[in-house]
């Protein structure tokens, strides 16, 4: 074992490791100048129980209305070796899928090992690239270095092989109406599509095949309209792609990280645990409140010491860039005289407030 | 967003209350407006679960599907919901208004009043939206036949989620959305998109702060969702035990149902007239009645000509989508700027922005008369001492802020102060009507930024839409498919 899984073993307290998700990757590169986020992310940490230790409970509760909607939907799509899947790939994109193989590799009984799933994914995969052969496979299991760590994606996607490319397919229990979704929901499954598509195209450079033996266009497939039939549209993920590649190369090296935290800081759970995940410092923004299950407890934090980003980015950024909200309000009332740098900002906040001022003065 | 917005949420940080960022009302507020608070079952693209709405506070009306899978149960609800508010339509009628003959000598009325509709937040008019769009096409006669009032009411729902998009229109308003254009908390737009965390902020309880105040509404146990999602711990320990003891025909499953749907709505829709109250309390901008009167106009189109019309289309024809793009656009321009000529606190983002200027006279020739012309013209010039980072270029036309009609255009930019050239607003002789030009010391306000500073475009009638978007169009007629589309 390296230092680093030593380190990161020791900061998960013993605890096994969580798998990464899509969503967490894509979360992660939302915010990649989280080093909180970063750190028990690669440690696998369950932030989940992390948070609720801390008293400040994610608030991502599923119905189970929407799962089992969610379930029946994926089932009924993909019934009898995806039938109706490809009856919608055949007609509604006019696609000539020939003949089909389908493939589950997901664990067949008994408890197999993340890194036995991924070999017989990679095995599988390598001879479908090689020979050209088998449609669909479904639940692959693939690995990703997040911050110079391997994370085991389970995605939730089939791998869909035709004319010799293979191609995402995600199945979303949202539904396209009149052509249309709701833009949030197709951007968080482009972005989702986006981590598989470049999880499996390192994977096929590794087997030897080119890259764009992957395409960058996914299949979306959502309940059409109000109904429960699905509908199949075709998603072009090269911005995310990029997006993603490049946030992944930014994400700050979870062993660089690691050498500045104190050598016996854990996650374990225990009285120290608040003061060990302040040890690790935190970019809050608004929108962790969406993907990070520690988002409650480090909006708390980041409150208690006014920061402006709690506001937003956009108010941190017409703020130029002032991180406190006291120096702020210090600087817009003239009782802080502003540093050169923040000479601009200063004059602008001053003059914020007196048209404010005026304009008040003069309602009142 | 600007840093006077910006300005506003961090003083609202450290006084722990919001901070106003207008001075008026710039919506219209009807007397007795329809509030609306729908529940949606998770999950679904926009199956109804329960609905609270009323005009009055006091007497808020409960609809309720207690198996929302149900397809007739489903149907049942719309036929509720389409009675209560096609009432609130013709009841908002008020009488009619002769106007002078159009162009080409048409009659033409308008209707005195015109029917409003509040929601808690965007979700809530998305909902709407989409309720409109799977009601609207259904049959009354012939197979999967639908009460009278359901295609009626999805039609209605639907131009209602138009107009909403209509910069400066309150026939339908998201809460949420119209609090957040008056306030500004010491919290981000997510959180603000909290109903009740969004007035806590701006009307907290007896003996609580903003903070403290946002802190329990953020607890759906004590502040449930203001929908349309449910709160997913209600779902789970409350709604689907409920649901399956009526599957069972289980005694009072249905009353148990309604019960518990009641204490998820009854906060919100209490939530909501404290808002009205807040909103009334405000006083109503300068413009908000000559952009109702635009609503009513709209209105009555519709009202009048429902009778002839089909179900709005599932997607706009090229021409028409390209009219409502240009009269989206133009509304947002007068809207903003409106908006500023209503209320100093907006102005003051036009003046931070540099596209408008404040000050005081410091030097007028009112009577001075440009004589290069074939004619002399009354052109008065006035010095404008400013603190303000004018940034508008020499020639640029402005009007006065407190009087649109004086208009003129800057001559020249100095430091801390603008030389402006008077040209229209004066009345129609050589010397300006008395009290029109302002006097040295008074204090003015000029913007550049004009309502109407575009003509309506001409778009071509849909027999002549051009090849290039496709060539002309059927009318939409609906199908026997749309009718018997699926709302599983």
């Amino acid at each position: 074992m390296t230092d680093t899984a030593l380190a990161l073993e020791r900061l998960r307290g013993g605890a096994p490791p969580r798998n990464h998700d899509a969503r967490t990757i894509a979360a992660l590169t939302a915010n990649p100048g989280c080093a909180r986020r970063g750190v028990m992310d690669a440690a696998g940490v369950d932030k989940d129980a992390v948070a609720r230790a801390l008293g400040f409970p994610a608030q991502f509760g599923q119905s189970q209305f929407a799962i089992t909607r969610g379930n029946a939907f994926e089932a009924k799509v993909k019934a009898d070796g995806c039938a109706e899947l490809l009856t919608l790939l055949r007609d509604r994109l006019g696609l000539t899928v020939p003949e089909v193989s389908y493939a589950d590799l997901e664990v067949v009984g008994g408890n197999e090992g993340r890194e036995l799933r991924y070999t017989r994914t990679r095995r599988l995969l390598a001879r479908a690239l090689e020979s050209g052969e088998g449609t669909l496979f479904d639940h692959p299991l693939l690995r990703l270095d997040i911050a110079g760590q391997p994370a085991y994606l389970e995605p939730d996607v089939i791998a869909f092989q035709l004319g010799g490319r293979f191609h995402v397919i995600e199945i979303k229990s949202f539904a396209v109406i009149d052509g249309q979704a709701e833009p949030d929901q197709v951007a968080a499954a482009a972005r989702q599509s986006a981590v598989y598509v470049l999880a499996l195209r390192r994977l096929v450079t590794e087997l030897g095949a080119p890259a764009d033996r992957v395409s960058h266009e996914v299949f979306l497939v959502c309940p059409e309209n109000f109904s429960n039939r699905p509908t199949a549209s075709l998603l072009d993920v090269r911005p995310q792609l990029a997006v993603l590649e490049r946030q992944l190369a930014r994400l700050t090296r979870v062993d660089r990280i690691l050498e500045t935290l104190p050598d016996d800081l854990t996650f374990a759970p225990g009285e120290a645990l608040a003061d060990a995940v302040r040890a690790v410092e935190a970019r809050y923004a608004p929108e962790c409140m969406s993907t990070c299950e520690m988002a409650f407890f480090c909006r708390d934090e980041a409150r208690a010491c006014g920061s402006t980003g709690a506001l937003g980015r956009s108010v941190r950024d017409d703020l130029g860039g002032v991180e406190s909200i006291g120096t702020a309000l210090a600087l817009a009332d003239g009782t802080m005289e502003p540093t050169p740098d923040l000479a601009e900002t200063a004059a602008q906040l001053r003059l914020a407030a007196r048209l404010r001022r005026e304009a008040l003065d003069g309602a009142a | 967003m600007s840093a006077l917005t910006s300005l506003a949420q961090l003083q609202a940080v450290a006084t722990g209350r919001a901070q106003p960022i207008a001075t008026v009302r710039h919506c219209h507020l009807a007397e007795a407006p329809l509030v609306m608070v729908p529940l949606k079952l998770a999950g679904e693209a926009a199956a109804p679960l329960a609905m609270m709405l009323g005009t009055r506070p006091s007497d808020p009306t409960l609809l309720v599907v207690p198996q929302p899978r149900n397809r007739d149960l489903r149907f049942a609800f719309a036929a509720d919901l389409a009675k209560v508010v096609l009432d609130h339509i013709e009841a908002s009628r008020g009488s009619v208004e002769q106007l002078p003959p159009g162009r080409d000598g048409e009659e033409r009325t308008r209707y005195s009043d015109a029917p409003q509709l509040l929601v808690p937040n965007r979700g809530g008019v998305a909902f709407l939206r989409l309720l409109g769009r799977s009601t609207r096409f259904r049959r009354t006669e012939g197979p999967y036949a639908v009460d009278a009032a359901v295609p009626a009411l999805g039609r209605w729902l639907t131009w209602f989620g138009e107009r909403h998009d209509h910069p400066g229109s309150s026939l339908l308003l998201a809460m949420t959305e119209v609090l957040r254009l008056h306030w500004a908390t010491g919290q981000s737009a997510v959180e603000d998109g909290n109903l009740a965390a969004l007035l806590g902020w701006i009307d907290p309880p007896e003996g609580m702060d903003g903070p403290a105040a946002a802190a329990r509404a953020e607890d759906p146990v004590v502040c449930p969702p203001a929908g349309p999602a449910t709160d997913p711990t209600f779902d789970n320990e409350v709604l689907a035990p409920a649901m399956a003891a009526y599957q069972q025909n289980a005694p009072q499953a249905e009353e148990k149902i309604r019960a518990a749907l009641e204490s998820q709505l009854a906060p919100t829709w209490e939530l909501m007239w404290r808002g009205v109250r807040l909103l009334r309390a405000l006083p109503e901008g300068a413009s908000v009645p000559a952009r109702w009167e635009r609503d009513r106009d709209a209105f009555t189109h519709f009202h009048q000509t429902f009778g002839e019309g089909y179900p709005q289309a599932r997607r706009d024809p090229p021409v028409r989508a390209a009219r409502r793009l240009h009269e989206l656009e133009r509304a947002q321009e007068s809207y903003e700027a409106q908006r500023a000529f209503d209320d100093p606190l907006v102005m003051a983002e036009h003046r931070l922005a540099g596209e408008a200027f404040g000050g005081v006279v410091t030097e007028c020739d009112p009577t001075r008369l440009d004589e290069t012309g074939k004619r002399p013209r009354l052109r008065p010039r006035l010095w404008v001492r400013t603190e303000d980072p004018v940034r508008l270029e020499p020639g640029t036309t402005v009007c006065s802020a407190d009087r649109p009609a004086l208009k003129g255009r800057v001559v020249k930019l100095a430091e801390g102060a603008v030389l402006l050239e008077l040209t229209g607003g004066m009345g129609r002789r050589l010397t300006p009507e008395p009290g029109t030009v302002p006097q040295v010391g008074d204090r003015v306000c000029f913007t550049s930024r004009v309502a109407d500073s575009w003509g309506v475009a001409r778009f071509p009638d849909r027999e002549e839409t051009p090849w290039t978007h496709g060539g002309p169009t059927e009318d939409y007629v609906p199908t026997d498919e749309d009718a018997a589309e699926e709302w599983s």
